[in-house]
């Protein structure tokens, strides 16, 4: 709790060469001179030597300087990355000293601006983590000025990517459980790594249980044959068609993606029509090659050296990453339960995910925050339970353990109504094209009929096996889908409240669609279609006394017209 | 398999204010004038395609009034709530009906929201959220007076129940 002086940024700095790149004043032209703190009064004034980054007699502290030398760097790509292209560009119209000039002129000013940008920013930037709450105020003109209270925060990740990391730093985020996104989240970017830990420790570690406490230590480690289910998801197919559009938008950018396309055309000339059948068939693959190869290296660079730990004071940990090293923490009182999610690639060789289920954990669309959530990356389905049962200290995973109860066989025959309509309205609009038109598209939908009608049935019944539900001990067993298939296990005390749906077509074949709601992860996990009496029994059963007052329990009652006020 | 056969949820016991008939109708109404004025007015000024406009604008309207008339009935019959000990309970919509139950111990806020329409109609919608992003119950359509009563008395059963209802 108490917090011990030290000075970030001067303890365990490596010497970095080129250092002096911090100013001591912003001599930037075009920055705002700091203002000095009669815009807030009632900040603590900071002594106004930079060398003071140690914590003040009062508890407020500094980020790390150290955040102008990445800046800089990070500046520098950008002028790097951008003035080549454009003195390219460029050096056909003008003469080359006057590019030079130009360039030159820019990447003092990008370079210059944003470091005094940062330095301001630096300046206006302290924390205090004080016995009550946490506070930070950052801003410039519009002082902001956040602080949470210290029993209410509940996630401290630390996150350094490979600049931060060679300089010894990282950003850390202190969140606390609501889920209102950024508001009630911290940042601080950057701290010395040895200040990440501590804010980690201190923050988190305030209810020490007994040390070395059964189901503590290592819950699982990264086996590096994992790697085989990299490619299984939809990532490589994404990142194949992004690295052809990447080409053709480099091309574009040199004018030359006209001149591309015209030449592949006039090399396609005069060849016979199996070269050509053969050059897309190339294509393809080689597109597939280049998406599984990015696939690996984004599970490696993602997943490498990935750690599951359950420390003591009850906090789970995931460390992980290559080049950008993550660490996330998760409240073990936050957790809600697990989802094991099945892609349906990795479904088909066995295998799953695990994410938890936690409040406070970070909700935005972010592709990286997506992430935070997940436990263990696809692992043999064995594994992926027994790492379950770790994480909720049971003997078994719910997961694995509970039985299920099917949904009734109207479940089924809705999910089949649904696949052959997907499929049979589309191709009816074509074939009615065609018959208008061409016989052409008559063929193609009678072609596509043929391809795409056993898949969707296979992909229905599939769906409707998947479906079911179940009681497990504390937890509530959900499971549903196809393509991304999920088994949810969720703490029956982590229920909010329920959400009973059914439309007009569930309801004449007596189907219904359950919600639980809950404070942590998606906010709502669904149960779908299940048998009406037995699905609210179910409900009801689940968290007792919620539901039973508005249950009726016999057969055929008349539907009461319910007096008025 | 077949436990529970024959279960079903009970409607809740308090139908909506009256009212609240009139403040759909009115909703229901403007929507229908708004769109098929629009097509109406499009339809006068563009002569080459003043059928294709104008029909569609009649249609839509006749539509929308048969909606002005009939849909709020309906729901005054099918929207309904309830208020116990332990929790508060809500049903709506008709062909996508919706039941939903948040025990008081979970509630986390109760307001009171009234629309310029429904200051006009002398009616108020209370919002009751849980910590689920998802699980908020919205009892629109009751009487103002009603609605500043009943949000007191959830807060007062909330703020009475220890724990931070999650």
């Amino acid at each position: 709790m108490s917090d011990v002086p030290e000075a970030p940024g001067t303890s365990d700095a490596p010497v970095v060469p080129g250092a002096p790149a911090v100013p001591e004043v912003p001599a930037v032209p075009g920055v705002p001179a700091v203002p000095e703190a009669p815009a807030v009064p009632s900040v603590p004034a900071l002594p106004d030597s930079p060398d003071s980054v140690a914590a003040s007699e009062d508890g407020w502290r500094r980020l790390d300087r150290r955040t102008l030398l990445v800046t800089v760097v990070v500046m520098t790509g950008v002028v790097v990355g951008a003035g080549v292209p454009t003195g390219i560009g460029l050096s056909g119209a003008l003469p080359p000293g006057e590019v030079f000039a130009w360039l030159l002129g820019g990447a003092v000013l990008l370079i210059g601006g944003g470091t005094g940008a940062d330095y301001v920013r630096w300046r206006r930037t302290r924390y205090r983590m004080g016995p009550e709450r946490a506070e930070l105020h950052t801003g410039l003109f519009l002082v902001k000025r956040r602080s949470l209270a210290r029993e209410r925060i509940r996630t401290v990740d630390l996150t350094a990517n490979l600049l931060l990391r060679l300089l010894g730093l990282v950003k850390v985020r202190i969140g606390t459980g609501e889920q209102t996104g950024g508001e009630s989240t911290l940042e601080l970017d950057p701290v010395t790594r040895a200040e990440g830990e501590r804010l980690r420790t201190e923050l988190l570690g305030r209810a020490p249980g007994a040390a070395g406490a059964p189901g503590e230590g290592m819950l699982a480690v990264l086996d590096p044959a994992w790697i085989r289910y990299a490619p299984l998801s939809f990532v490589p197919v994404a990142l194949g068609g992004a690295g052809i559009g990447g080409l053709f938008q480099v091309a574009d950018w040199f004018g030359v993606q006209n001149r591309a396309i015209h030449w592949a055309g006039d090399q396609f000339r005069g060849i016979s029509p199996v070269w050509v059948v053969a050059l897309i068939v190339g294509l393809a693959v080689a597109t597939g090659l280049a998406g599984v190869v990015a696939a690996l290296a984004l599970w490696i660079e993602m997943w490498w050296n990935h750690r599951l730990e359950r420390e003591p004071g009850g906090t789970l940990r995931v460390r992980r990453g290559l080049f950008t090293s993550r660490s996330i923490s998760i409240e073990e009182r936050r957790l809600r339960g697990v989802e094991l999610v099945e892609p349906i690639g990795v479904r088909l060789v066995g295998a799953a995910r695990v994410d938890a289920i936690a409040t406070g954990l970070a909700q935005d669309d972010d592709a990286e925050e997506m992430d935070q959530k997940t436990l263990l990356p696809a692992a043999p389905r064995a594994v992926a339970d027994a790492v379950a049962a770790r994480i909720l200290r049971e003997p078994a995973s719910p997961t694995s353990t509970v039985r299920l109860v099917p949904h009734p066989r109207a479940a089924r025959a809705r999910r089949l109504r649904w696949a052959l309509s997907s499929v049979l309205l589309p191709l009816a609009v074509v074939a009615a094209l065609g018959l208008l038109l061409t016989d052409v598209l008559v063929v193609i939908a009678a072609a596509g009929a043929v391809v795409l009608l056993p898949l969707a049935v296979l992909m229905a019944l599939d769906a409707y096996r998947g479906l079911g539900h179940g009681l497990g001990g504390a937890y509530l067993v959900a499971r549903s889908g196809t393509v991304r298939r999920t088994t949810v296990a969720l703490q029956r005390g982590g229920v909010v409240g329920w959400t009973v749906r059914q439309s007009f077509f569930q309801r004449r074949t007596g189907l219904l669609t359950l919600t639980a709601t809950t404070a942590a992860g998606g906010g709502a996990y669904h149960v779908y279609d299940t048998a009406e009496g037995e699905g609210l029994t179910f409900a009801a059963e689940a968290v007792p006394g919620l539901l039973e007052p508005f249950l009726i329990r016999e057969r055929a009652a008349e539907r009461p017209s319910g007096p008025g006020r | 398999m077949a436990t529970g056969e024959g279960t079903r949820l009970r409607p809740p016991n308090n139908s909506l204010n009256e009212r609240a008939i009139g403040w759909w109708r009115v909703q229901w109404l403007t929507l229908t004038v708004v769109v098929a004025g629009i097509l109406a007015v499009l339809g006068a000024l563009i002569a080459p395609a003043r059928a294709w406009l104008l029909i569609p604008a009649a249609a839509l309207a006749v539509l929308g009034l048969a909606c002005t008339a009939l849909i709020p009935v309906w729901w005054f019959r099918v929207h309904r709530w309830e208020v116990t000990e332990e929790a508060v309970y809500v049903r709506t919509g008709f062909f996508w009906q919706e039941w939903r139950i948040a025990p008081m111990s979970r509630i986390q806020t109760v307001d009171t929201v009234r629309g310029p329409l429904e200051q006009l109609f002398r009616l108020s919608t209370v919002i009751v959220t849980t910590a689920s992003s998802k699980g908020a119950v919205r009892i629109g359509g009751l009487d103002h007076e009603l609605a500043a009563e009943l949000a007191e008395r959830l807060t007062r059963i909330t703020q009475a129940t220890p724990g931070d209802a999650t």
